[in-house]
């Protein structure tokens, strides 16, 4: 290419480029085949395999208690509810896929260890009272999170998003009405109750991000509406609903700073422990080893099935074509 | 000695198959589903499956686990062919000068009701 026609390309997807952005501003969305610009096109992929991965990893610290949940009624709900979170996997999988990814790349990079998913599924669920803990903080994390990208800019996310929102709510439910029934029960429930709580109300708040000022990716993704508020906006938000929640049960929440701000018409909160987020994020969570295991063992045993079924399938077409004839 | 050499040559072809069966991944399906009926079937998303019958049950686990259908129809993806967003003027911006298309564009004296 000469010089005056690399000109002439930088100019051509600047004007596409400020095209582009002008109709998100205009609220349109962007979808599959629209032209994008590349910077696009990587966040997008980045932030949804990265989603799609939280869902997947995180159905194992609920699967871990499937077979031991305590009655019928709280073991279809769970089932339920880990199905549902394939489903979630499932649809943003495929959201993913219409930017040009393929299934197996986005598995690579899971197994591989070069995708991250939510730091909050590296943690041990030791009683029963962490499926109530689980349902009732980290899926109400997960929500306050979810709600505003159903307005994102891309359309197949947005889309996912509005069915992974209207299917998430039962989850919290069934997690708070497991914390009611703890806390109604006898001394010792109510404390498996509270040890839950105090285990995982940190990494909850920590789930949501890290503050503000440490945030690399927000004022792009703000821009693209990836990201509609702040992550410190997002917690103050799951705090002062969730407070509340805990006082009307009983529950006592493990921070001993926490108080209401008249002024500010918010809880004030005590110090996150950022150092230990880096930790899990880097790897060294409590469970961060067990989960890529448990994952990656899952699909090496399941590929003598993925196999069959294809051989089947094309077993069963060459005899439709073979009687055709 | 004689049953280790056999596990090695198991094992030989087993990788040897594992080489030539991984490239094959279930392809990919669009989803369509009607709600009810006396409504078209409406795109819902996407999946893999082997075939044609594990796709639709993959669909009625995957899209309608809450009643959200009574019909469902999937294609393999590879079969849809699309127009392209780049070829949208041609493709589209005739249709906005024809406005004589449109009931407004004739003129009616005020006395006719009902048309
Ligand atoms: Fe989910
Ligand atoms: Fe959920």
């Amino acid at each position: 290419m000469s010089e005056e026609q690399i000109n002439l390309e930088a100019e051509r997807s600047r004007s596409l480029e400020e095209q582009f952005e002008a109709r998100i501003v205009r609220d349109e969305k962007i979808e599959a085949k629209d032209w994008m610009p590349e910077k696009y096109r990587k966040t997008h992929i980045r932030q949804m395999s990265q989603h799609a991965h939280s869902e997947i990893v995180g159905m194992l610290p609920e699967g871990n208690w499937i077979t031991r949940a305590p009655s019928l009624r709280r073991k279809v709900a769970l089932l339920a509810k880990v199905q549902d979170e394939a489903g979630h996997g499932l649809y943003l999988y495929s959201a993913c896929e219409t930017l040009g990814i393929s299934r197996d790349e986005l598995y690579e990079q899971l197994h591989s260890g070069k995708a991250k998913y939510s730091s909050i599924f590296n943690y041990p669920t030791v009683t029963w009272a962490d499926m109530g803990a689980v349902g009732w903080l980290v899926d109400g994390a997960a929500i306050i999170n979810q709600v505003p990208l159903c307005n994102t800019s891309y359309g197949p996310y947005a889309r996912a998003m509005v069915r992974v929102c209207k299917e998430e709510s039962f989850h919290q439910r069934q997690g708070y009405e497991i914390m009611i029934k703890l806390t109604n029960g006898t001394p010792e429930q109510k404390e498996m109750a509270q040890d839950a709580l105090n285990r995982w109300w940190w990494p909850s708040l920590m789930m949501l991000g890290p503050t503000d000022a440490e945030s690399i990716h927000t004022e792009q993704s703000m821009k693209w509406k990836l990201k509609r508020k702040s992550n410190d906006d997002l917690r103050q938000q799951f705090i002062d609903q969730t407070v509340p929640q805990a006082e009307l049960i009983g529950l006592t929440i493990p921070d001993p700073d926490l108080k209401w701000n008249e002024e500010r018409g918010s809880y004030d909160f005590g110090e996150i422990d950022w150092e230990e987020f880096w930790q899990v994020v880097k790897g060294h969570g409590p469970c961060n080893k067990e989960r890529m295991k448990a994952r990656v063992g899952a699909w090496e045993r399941g590929e003598w099935v993925r196999d069959a079924a294809m051989a089947h399938a094309e077993k069963q077409q060459e005899r439709k074509e073979k009687q055709a004839v | 000695m004689k049953l280790k050499s056999k596990k090695v040559q198991l094992q030989v072809r087993f990788q040897f198959n594992k080489k030539i069966m991984a490239t094959k991944n279930w392809p990919l399906w669009e989803v369509f589903v009607r709600s009810k009926n006396g409504l078209e079937h409406r795109h819902f998303g996407s999946l893999h499956a082997a075939d044609a019958e594990m796709a639709l049950e993959n669909a009625r686990d995957v899209y309608t686990r809450r009643n959200e259908g009574v019909s469902i129809w999937v294609v393999e993806s590879k079969n849809i062919t699309a127009s392209n967003p780049e070829h949208n003027g041609e493709m589209f911006e005739p249709a906005q000068d024809k406005v004589y298309r449109h009931p407004t564009f004739y003129e009616l004296p005020d006395e006719v009701k009902y048309m």
